[in-house]
């Protein structure tokens, strides 16, 4: 008797999966036609890193040139390069590029004022996204939020040299929303 | 003229356009499955198929079989040459005969002979001897395995299909398609469907296997054996075997709609349209399954086969019997 009544059950659930695909079949597309159609949310994609730039400057990054990006990025395809103003050079310059540097998140309140703090400034901030493996560490370990994700999809190049980005140069060339 | 009618009267004359004729209809229609099988599987998961070559993609298949006929044709290194390229050509071949016999409308017949159904049945089993020799012949295992799949298949499943066969042969007295049709055009309700239920699904669910059609395309089964019979095929030795299942389809759910769907009778329409209504119906059933059930395991395969089939079939068919017999 169970057999027969399992027979039935599963020959009822052939029928309840065709009545599923059988719905399906006559709803409209989910899919977006590319080149006809575009989706709504690029926003939430999350492309190569941009800079951020100051709220209150917008073409000079929120950036304070401590390196961590540059350090923890497993591809070591960031590189930052500084200076500081002033007649600093050698030793006495390097300690000043190393120390003064907040822990992460610790001046996420004021990155302005943070950026005002330390004394170095960004000379050049080139991203090599040919080796980027888009894992996030430099946004999250940056201390002044000065990273994020650009919202950048349609990348098509015909050599390598199309994805070494200069960032500071892309934040200076930005428009400024009004 | 009357010498054309005349000449057109000539048996053999009269064979060979009706096989031009089908093998025309075969070319047509793998083209058009072809799109339909992929608009299908698009429409179900909700996208919307082949859609850029020519206005909603219809010209995608002519564009598919010339890029087929323009392939160079490998063979694999040890493999047996005249084995490998006769595989394709037996697998394509008798689909034109199986077709032979089927009346398409009241007078729309290739060959009306007397055992039209053993003719079919039995020129169809000729494509379990063709996958096994592309399976040997292509010194590949996965096609191997598929050539074994696919014989251990067709021989289980032709038994139930013969039995359900059968009680159709029992019912209408006659191994002739156009009588089994004359039978079935006293209304809906004469259809063979209505008094063998149990055999048209049998016979539905053989001819699905017999045709290595979802769920029971093991012999292919692309996940398992990248794919099967068909692995080191390339070019038209590919397309033949392509043509051939499509063609197959035809000749299952065509036979379908004569043995249990009253064949081309129907009422407003000429013959021809509702036997072709009735195939193109059957197929688009054939292709929602594919769509909608995941493949079985070869003992579920077997199981199924010999452990429900074949004795439902068997009961189905002393039932038959029995009541042939009451009744007179």
């Amino acid at each position: 008797m169970t057999t027969i009544q399992k027979t039935l059950k599963g020959l009822w659930s052939l029928i309840v999966g065709l009545k599923v695909t059988g719905k399906e079949f006559c709803k409209p597309w989910i899919t977006v036609h590319y080149p006809r159609q575009e989706v709504t949310n690029l926003e939430s994609y999350r492309g190569h890193i941009d800079l951020v730039p100051r709220p209150d400057e917008p073409k000079k990054p929120l950036c304070i040139v401590c390196k961590r990006c540059e350090e923890v990025c497993p591809s070591g395809c960031i590189r930052v390069e500084g200076h500081v103003p002033g007649e600093q050079t050698g030793e006495a310059r390097q300690l000043l590029l190393i120390s003064n540097v907040p822990l992460p998140n610790s001046a996420a309140r004021d990155p302005i004022c943070a950026a005002d703090k330390t004394l170095r400034v960004l000379d050049g901030f080139t991203l090599n996204y040919n080796y980027c493996s888009l894992c996030g560490l430099c946004v999250q370990c940056c201390p002044v939020s000065s990273l994020t994700f650009s919202s950048d999809v349609y990348l098509a190049g015909g050599s390598r040299r199309d994805f070494e980005y200069d960032l500071l140069r892309r934040l200076k060339n930005r428009k400024i929303k009004v | 003229m009357t010498q054309l009618l005349q000449l057109f009267a000539n048996p053999l004359v009269y064979l060979l356009v009706a096989l031009i004729a089908i093998l025309t209809f075969i070319a047509l229609n793998g083209l058009i499955l072809v799109y339909v099988e992929r608009k299908v599987a698009g429409f179900i998961q909700r996208r919307p198929g082949p859609f850029e070559v020519g206005p909603h993609g219809l010209l995608q298949p002519l564009a598919d079989a010339l890029k087929l006929v323009g392939k160079q044709l490998v063979v694999p290194r040890d493999a047996d040459r005249i084995l490998f390229w006769a595989a394709p050509l037996l697998s394509f071949a008798p689909v034109a005969v199986c077709l032979l016999p089927i009346p398409f409308g009241p007078h729309l017949v290739g060959l009306n002979v007397n055992l039209g159904v053993l003719l079919v049945l039995a020129f169809s089993g000729l494509n379990v001897l063709a996958l096994c020799l592309a399976g040997w012949g292509s010194n590949n295992k996965y096609a191997l395995l598929g050539a074994a799949r696919a014989v251990a298949q067709s021989v289980a499943y032709e038994i139930p299909l013969l039995l359900s066969v059968l009680c159709v042969a029992f019912t209408s007295g006659s191994l002739n398609f156009a009588e089994i049709t004359a039978s079935q055009t006293h209304g809906l309700l004469s259809w063979n469907v209505f008094t063998q239920p149990v055999a048209f699904l049998i016979f539905f669910v053989s001819a699905l296997a017999e045709t290595n059609r979802a769920p029971f395309d093991l012999p292919e089964a692309e996940s398992e054996l990248t794919a099967g019979f068909h692995t080191e095929y390339s070019g038209m030795g590919f397309g033949l075997f392509f043509l051939a299942e499509y063609s197959y389809m035809i000749v299952v759910c065509a036979v379908a709609s004569v043995l249990f769907l009253g064949g081309w009778s129907g009422p407003f329409l000429s013959g021809h349209w509702w036997m072709l209504g009735k195939i193109y119906a059957l197929i688009l059933a054939m292709m929602w399954f594919r769509w909608t059930y995941p493949r079985v395991r070869f003992d579920q395969l077997l199981n199924l086969c010999w452990k429900w089939l074949i004795p439902l079939s068997l009961i189905n068919l002393m039932a038959t019997a029995l009541i042939i017999n009451l009744v007179r």
